[in-house]
Parts: C-alpha cells; structure tokens; sequence
C-alpha cells in the first residue's frame, strides 16, 4: 500500500482531514495497522456524509468522526470503537462482528443491519429497518424506530427508548426487541411477551453497557419476540408468508 | 335399458389442458393448501443452444489442427477495478451453492474439481466453510440478502465477490431452506434455530436499486483494500437493462443466469413461469455491454442450462465471456445416478427426475445434510469425476472453436452461428439456417 | 434511478446563490445519476407574462426566434426562455408548432424555467450556467436511466403543468396500465419513463380539482412500487415517500432554507449546515413548504 494520509496530532490522536485526504487513504492507513500499534487514538474531520467511512476496521483501536457520515459508516467493524459527532447514514455499522458504534445524532435507515456482534448506540432516532436481519447485535435507540425494524431478527437484542414505527419485529426469528414508548403496529409472528426477571436483567446488562442506566425506569419497556408460529409453513399462516 | 356392448365408443380422451401433471399438481395442491416447492431449474421444454449451429470452416475459412495447433481457453475476470483479478484456465465456473442446499462433501468435491481444472467455485446462502475454501484454489463468496454467516474474515479470503441480486430459477424472489437441512451445523453457520423452515429475503437489506448498490459496491471494495473483484448477479429478466445498471453500479463482472438455472428449493410456479431462457438473455447482456462499451472490459458470465461443449461455445460465441455450470456439476458429482434408482423409487420418483432437493433425502448424499446419506458421495472420486466433466467440456468447446479457425474460444462470434427456429433466431439474434434473416428487432433490445 | 436535489430559500438575502448553491448540490449527485441531469429554477417574474422554456437542436439561433415573434428571449445553450403575455401564450406556442417546427416548447409558468439535458450533471449544469441564476426555490434531478433510453425527454424533472414540476427517484410497476389509463383521459406522453407518468397523473388529479397536496395523497393509492418524488410549484415544493421508503431522502432546514438530497452529502456544502434541523422525510407523508404559507 503506497497511500498515504495526511496526518496530524491532535490531542494525542491521529488526524485525517477528508477535505484533504480521500477515505480511501484513511481505510488503507487504519486496514494497515499492526496489531501492536501505538497509534490507537484516530480522529476524522470534514466527513462531510462520505460513504464507508471507517468500513472493515479489525482493530483495537478509537475513532472519533467530527460530523456527519454516509453510508455504511464502520461496516463490518471488528473490535473497533467509532463514534460519530453527527448524524450517519443509511446502514451504520452494517454487518457489525464486535466492537461498538455511537452515533450522537439520528441514524438512517437499516441501522446495524445483519449485524453479528457488538454494541451501536443511537443517541437520537433511527428510521426504517433498524436492525433488520440484526444475528446477535445489541442496538440501542435513545430516540424512536422506523417501520420495520428488527424484521427478520435473528439474534440480540433492540432496547428503544422511544416509540416504534409499523411492522416492528416482522418475521421475527430469535431478536429481543424491548421497547419503552408506543408500538405503531407489530409485524406478522411478532407478539408483546411477559417482562419476566430474567428479562429485565437481560435490559439492565444492555443499558448499563450503553451507559444509561438508572437514567430510564426499565418498568417503563415492553418485551416482543416470536410467537414462532411461522417457524414451520404451515396453510393456516399463508398470508403472513 | 340399451344393450351398448356391441356399440362402437370413442377411446377416453385425456385433456391437453388438464394433463396428468396437471391433475396431480391440482390433487396435491388441494390435499396441502400449500405450493409446491422442489429444487432444480426450469423443466418445461423451452428454446435453447439446441436450436443454434456453428458454421464450421470449408473453403471461405481455414480450421485449426485439433492436436498440433493451440486453441486457448483462459479467462481473465474482473480486469475494470480490481486490482487481483481472478485468472482462470477454462471458460466455465461453478455457480453459486450453499452449503446448507449442498452437503460439506459435495462442496468439497466441487472445490476439487474446479481446482483440478483451473477454475473456481462460488458459495452460496449460508456463508463460508472451511472445506470449501481449503479445497478450492479460487472462490466466489456470494453476498446475498439474507446475509447468512457474512463476515469480513471470509470476505477477506474470498478471491471474489459475487453480490447476488437474483437468479434464474426465481427474479425477485428469496431462497428457501427447509427445516430438514438446518442442521445443528447449518443452523449455527445461519443463526438460525435448529430445524426451522427458514425464508430469506428477496431485497437486500441495506440497499435497494443500482444508485445504491453502487455505494455498496464501494463499501465491499474499501473493506476489501479495492482486491477483489466483484460480480453482480442477477436472473434474466430484463437482461439488457440489468446489465447496463451493474456496469453503472460499478461492477467487474455481470453473472446473467436464466431460468433453466437451478435452486435448492423454490416454488415449482417461480421456477417454471418467471424469467427467460438463457438463449433468450445471452444477447441481450451483450448488447447492453457493447452499447456502453464495455463489452470485454466488464466480463460477462452466463449461466443456466449448460450441458456440453457446445453450449459452452455457443454462449462464448453470442459474446459471453465464460459460462457457469451449477446442476451439471451436480450430475458429475452423482445427483440423480440410476445407480440408486431403487431408493429414487421408494421417494416416489425415479433418477433423472429426483428433484425434491429440499426434502434432504438425496439417495446420492449431494443435496443432504444427513450424516449417513452424505457418506455415500466420496469427495475425492466425485470431485475426480467433475474434474472430468469439465476437462471434457473444454475439449468439446475447444473442438468446434477450431473447426471454426479460431486460436482462443474467445474469438467465436455470433456470425459464426445459425438457428434451427424461428424463435431461436430471434432470440438469439443470429440467422435462420440457410438464410440472411434475422427475425425480430435486428438486435435492439 | 437517481439523485435529488432541492433548495427553497427562506431568507431573501440567499436567492442570488439559489443556483450556486444548486449546482454544487447537483454535482455531488452525479455519482448517483451519470447519465443526463435537469433542474427547475423558481425565478422572478412580471405580472401579467408568462415564460415559456424552449428547447431546440443545438445551434438553434433562439434570438432569431424572439425577433421573428416579437418577444423577449433568453438563450441558454441548447435552451431558452421566450418572455410572452400571458394572453398571448396559446398564439405564440401556434406559431412556434408552425414556424419553428424543431423547437419543444417544456416547460410553462409566471417563474419556473426548466432545463435538461444528457451528460453528466455537473457539466449539464455548467452549460447553463445554473450557478448564475437566481430565485426562491428550485428543484434538481440526476438519472440513472433504468428502463427507458438515455434522452434529453427522458431526462428530469417533468414539468406538470404552469409552474409544476416533478423528479423521482424510484421505480413504478404500475405504470404502463397507468399510462394507458391517463391517455384515454386525454393527457399527453412523450417519453415511456415511469416518472412521466407519476408527473401526468399528478397534473390529471389536479386538473380533477385536487390541490397538490391531494393529488400527492391519491397518488399513494395509485402509483404501484418505489418512488421519492419532490415536486415544485410557483409557491413551494413539496416531498412524498412510498410507504416502504426504499430510496433515499434527507432534509435540512434552518432559518434560510429547506433542503432535499438523496444523501446527506449533498447537503453538506449549505451554509450553516452544522445546525440545521437534519431529517429523513418518514414514508407516506405529504410534506409541503409554501411561500405563501
């Protein structure tokens, strides 16, 4: 790799400038990274709502982006830990294996989308499809969700604070979704189930990990899963297909 | 009462319109309240490279000598933006299989077929194993809607990628896996609980359209360090627009897989009544190539029906770059071998028309996921015998490019060939036999 | 499939930059739209005339044309605005269909002048010079043609009417029946882009007596598949979302503007952006900005 990014220190981090290097630079610089770098402390100015931004991290590293993102912002992230000063685009942290995302503003569509692993934090909404086909992410939403979100949700858990668009849950598969204000509408085999023990102590773990809790009265969420009733197709269920 | 013994009758008369298959698809449609869903491509008879010739060498052109003059059949794939294009030593791939539809032992004697030929093989719905990459010297990782076991690891280890928008047994529409192949293993590979009758996506998740997939498509090259190529998938349909729009969208390669092309598991009506023929798109991607200029820059992989060396050369000759063979490799491998015919009957069919792929009940431990029956396909004898195949592919597709003087497979051109039909000169926008006439738009599309 | 682009200006004191600050909107967008690009100006205008935008080969010597009628011109590259009273417009479209044969006449209105072309946005801009004009409002388009060919008719926004207009992004599956439906109604279609056709039935429901708002209302029942459209009027402009909102939209709004993009980055070039309001429109909604409002 020849590329090479125009670097500064700022505050003890590394400082790419994307109004004067291309993000290109900046995923070939961070993709570089050895394991045992020092350099583990990396800010972004002037996104500007670029695309892929930060996508295929694998490292143990920070990354503070000043403003707001496009698509696919930390994509595939590996054990990195990305926060965003502004608003992020369309699929934030798509496909996520670990490590955690914090988008300060609102996050578009799909939000952690298909995401195996690790946390994103949203500090305001997210809209449509937030989380859809999430397989083992945990999604926090300080705000309020779009339609769909969580459809076909494999695994791990969607805590939203604020209130859920139409169809939340559809075609739920294992997903958790724990919602505290209004639901517009459940989607097909998602059902409101009993808020056991376990399961609020399952909610206390994921706010505590968002570092929110004691601000929210965990009282005040609504448990949704699967009624696992398309689990099998079945005649009598045709329509839901 | 008539005494009618003595009268001559009329002998039963069975309906061309409600024929026996029809009656029992009715029968079986009413006893279950559900569609029927079976694994294989398009069955009905349609128009294919079967009504296509090639004009061989006489006087106004010179063969090559079949044994002493090379007629080269190497393929390089994904030469616009990748910078480790994929290099294959025959123009034919394996398409695109899950493991999941497929057992580890027929990936792996697909892995070590291709790999003895020089060619690749794909993945499929299901993500990445490591049979599969071990025995495989090239490999496609599919990037499918449902997302199932994606990860930037395999990504990573991947020498391409293929993002499938569709194929051809079933445009615009998800896969399928039935709960009796989601094994512990498959279940764990999908995140998926074990035994459940799973349904994928038919819309990617996190992009819709080709002003969007042209952002993923950046997002897949940034994570990749720009490496890798990467193909777009799609069944034939609307094979010129869709081809124009994966060019837009950035692609390296253009898969165009019609609807003889098989599936794991989907409805029998999807299969048989959505999309084209392959000989019906071949033309149609090409054009779109050529239009933009393109054509050879971005590759074109054709898929669907391709039996022997002469569907190879066909599709070569309309403009494909090289062709994909997914139920063919299978038959190589054993599928539907009347070596079991005695365990096809007690299924309720017969080999050569074993086709319930999805049930996991595969007499010749191909399309299964139980232990047992798996243990009847050797991966090392199986993968011998797709190797075989492929050689003999080659050598048939390298038989007629010689008779038509050509020194690479590439250099077959549409004006080397013919049609038999009507329909297969329009669709294919060649000459009827024995004429100048192409029927038809004359290649506008 | 494609990019949008919108501005409506709020604080006078920004109408100079109305095209600059669309021009650098519409070049962002090219990625999104490399095949033709278009935008629609809310300019001033006199009481009392009408401008109608002209289209014609290239090198058509629009000032000939003017003098020939004996109205004001406005020659902008491959376009021009023909200055008419208001009573005058259906003389002077007769004659242009007459005399001047070659010469489409796409757009009409008190203040929006319309130009589109093949190319790619950012030099489509340049050639008519949009960084120049001036207005309240004004609307931008880049096409990833999909089904229907790469041509300067196929090319957005589709004017619906006096001072209407649309640019969509999407793709309709309706729309052939439709078409057919709005051609018996007696509507006229000159392109077989999908978009034209949610453009004619718009002006089909308002001619029905809908308001636009209605009409983007009855359009939810109506129209089949995926679509982003914004639309223009001679007062404001207005935003609908499919109910399952495939494609793209974000908004920005401050005491100066109301912007539309496709992608945040189009936005990203507006002064005082840091604070605007940042907002995805949500599915299904009608939003409106009216000058009059």
């Amino acid at each position: 790799m020849t590329l090479s990014v125009t670097q500064a220190v700022l505050d003890g981090a590394k400082l790419v400038d994307l109004s004067t290097s291309s993000v290109r630079e900046l995923n070939a610089a961070l993709h570089a990274l050895a394991p045992d770098s020092n350099e583990t402390f990396w800010k972004v100015a002037h996104p500007n709502g670029r695309h892929a931004i930060a996508a295929g991290l694998d490292a143990d590293i920070d990354i503070e982006i000043d403003g707001p993102v496009g698509y696919y912002c930390a994509g595939m992230n590996k054990r990195g830990r990305v926060v965003i000063n502004g608003n992020a685009g369309v699929g934030v942290g798509e496909n996520m294996m670990s490590g955690f995302i914090h988008v300060k503003g609102d996050a578009s569509q799909s939000a952690g989308a298909t995401a195996h692993g690790g946390l994103l934090v949203i500090d305001g909404n997210a809209s449509a499809r937030c989380g859809i086909s999430m397989k083992g992410i945990d999604i926090v939403v300080k705000g309020s969700v779009g339609h769909l979100s969580a459809f076909m949700g494999q695994a791990g858990s969607l805590v939203v604070l604020g209130d859920a668009g139409e169809a939340l849950g559809d075609s739920l598969y294992e997903a958790r979704l724990f919602v505290r204000g209004t639901v517009a509408g459940l989607g097909a085999d998602c059902i409101e189930k009993e808020m056991r023990d376990e399961h609020k102590a399952l909610l206390a773990e994921k706010l505590k990990a968002a570092g929110i809790l004691g601000e929210v009265d965990i009282g005040e969420f609504r448990r949704y899963g699967s009624a696992r009733t398309l689990y099998h197709f079945h005649v009598d269920n045709v329509s839901s297909y | 009462m008539n005494d009618l013994t003595n009268t001559p009758r009329t002998k039963p008369r069975a309906s061309a319109t409600f024929d026996e298959y029809t009656l029992s698809e009715i029968r079986r449609a009413a006893a279950t309240g559900i569609y029927d869903i079976r694994g294989a491509g398009a069955k009905r008879k349609l128009p294919h490279f079967d009504d296509l010739l090639f004009l061989g060498a006489s006087m106004s052109r010179y063969p090559l000598e079949g044994y002493r003059e090379k007629c080269s059949t190497e393929v390089v794939l994904g030469t616009r933006f990748a910078r480790k294009p994929i290099e294959l030593k025959i123009p034919i791939t394996i398409a695109g299989m899950s493991f999941g539809s497929l057992s580890a032992n027929a990936k792996e004697a697909l892995g070590r077929g291709a790999s003895a030929m020089g060619t690749s093989t794909t993945t499929g719905d299901g993500g990445m194993t490591n049979e599969e990459r071990g025995h495989s010297t090239q490999l496609v990782y599919q990037y499918l809607p449902s997302r199932y076991g994606m990860n930037p690891d395999d990504l990573k280890r991947a020498d391409a990628i293929e993002v499938v928008v569709g194929q051809g047994a079933k445009p615009g529409g998800g896969g399928m896996l039935l709960g009796q192949k989601i094994t512990e293993r498959v279940a764990g590979m999908r995140t998926l609980p074990v035994g459940i009758d799973q349904r994928s996506a038919c819309r990617h998740p996190d992009w819709t359209g080709p002003d969007d997939l042209e952002i993923k498509i950046e997002e897949l090259r940034e994570i990749t360090d720009w490496e890798k190529p990467i193909y777009v998938k799609v069944g034939a349909a609307r094979p010129y627009y869709d081809t124009a729009l994966a060019v837009k969208s950035g692609a390296d390669v253009v898969v165009v897989d019609g609807m003889q092309g098989g599936t794991a598991a989907t409805q029998e009506i999807f299969i048989e009544h959505v999309g084209i023929p392959t000989l019906a798109a071949v033309r149609q991607a090409v054009k779109a190539l050529q239009d933009l200029g393109m054509h050879r820059k971005v590759q074109l992989i054709v898929s669907g029906g391709i039996r022997n060396g002469a569907d190879v050369a066909k599709a070569l000759a309309l403009g494909a770059d090289a062709v994909a063979i997914g139920t063919a490799a299978l038959v190589a491998l054993g599928d539907n071998d009347p070596h079991w015919q005695g365990e096809y009957e007690k299924l309720g069919t017969t080999a050569g028309a074993y086709d319930d792929w999805h049930e996991g009940r595969d007499p010749a431990g191909i399309t299964t996921q139980d232990p047992e029956l798996m243990k009847r396909l050797d991966p090392v004898a199986a993968g011998r015998r797709l190797a075989n195949y492929l050689a003999v592919l080659t050598l048939e597709c390298q038989t007629i490019a010689r008779a038509c003087g050509k020194s690479h497979v590439h250099n077959l051109e549409p004006e080397d060939l013919v049609a038999l039909t009507i329909e297969a000169a329009a669709m294919a926008n060649v000459p009827l036999a024995g004429t100048n006439w192409i029927p038809g738009s004359n290649g506008n599309f | 499939m494609c990019g949008i682009v919108g501005l409506f200006i709020k604080d006078p004191k920004l109408e100079p930059q109305l095209g600059a600050l669309l021009a650098e909107m519409l070049d962002i967008m090219c990625d999104r739209g490399p095949d033709s690009a278009g935008f629609a100006v809310y300019g001033s205008g006199k009481d009392g005339t009408v401008k109608l935008t002209l289209r014609g080969p290239a090198g058509t010597d629009f000032a000939a044309i003017g003098t020939a009628l004996g109205h004001e011109v406005t020659p902008r590259d491959t376009h021009a605005v023909l200055t008419v009273p208001a009573a005058a417009e259906a003389d002077v479209r007769a004659a242009l269909k007459s005399r001047f044969p070659a010469i489409d006449v796409i757009s009409t209105g008190a203040r929006m002048e319309l130009y589109k072309e093949i190319g790619l946005p950012a030099d489509v801009a340049k050639r008519f010079k949009l960084e120049t004009m001036s207005g309240t409002h004004a609307i931008g388009h880049t096409r990833m043609a999909t089904e229907s060919a790469v041509t300067t008719d196929g090319a957005h926004p589709f004017s619906t009417g006096s001072d209407q207009c649309l640019v969509h992004n999407g793709s309709l599956s309706n729309h052939a029946g439709l078409r057919r439906r709005l051609e018996r109604e007696g509507l006229t279609l000159t392109t077989e882009n999908d978009s034209e056709v949610a453009a004619a039935y718009l002006t089909y429901r308002m001619r029905e007596g809908d308001t636009l708002g209605e009409a983007l209302e009855h359009s939810l029942g109506d129209l089949d598949g995926f679509y982003t459209f914004v639309v223009g009027t001679e007062s404001g402009f207005g935003v609908l979302r499919d109910p399952i909102a495939c494609k793209p939209a974000v908004m920005a709004e401050t005491d100066q503007y109301v912007a539309f993009g496709s992608e945040y980055r189009a936005l990203a070039g507006l002064p005082g952006i840091e604070n605007a309001r940042v907002f995805e429109p949500e599915p299904a909604k009608v939003y409106f900005w009216d000058r009059a409002a």
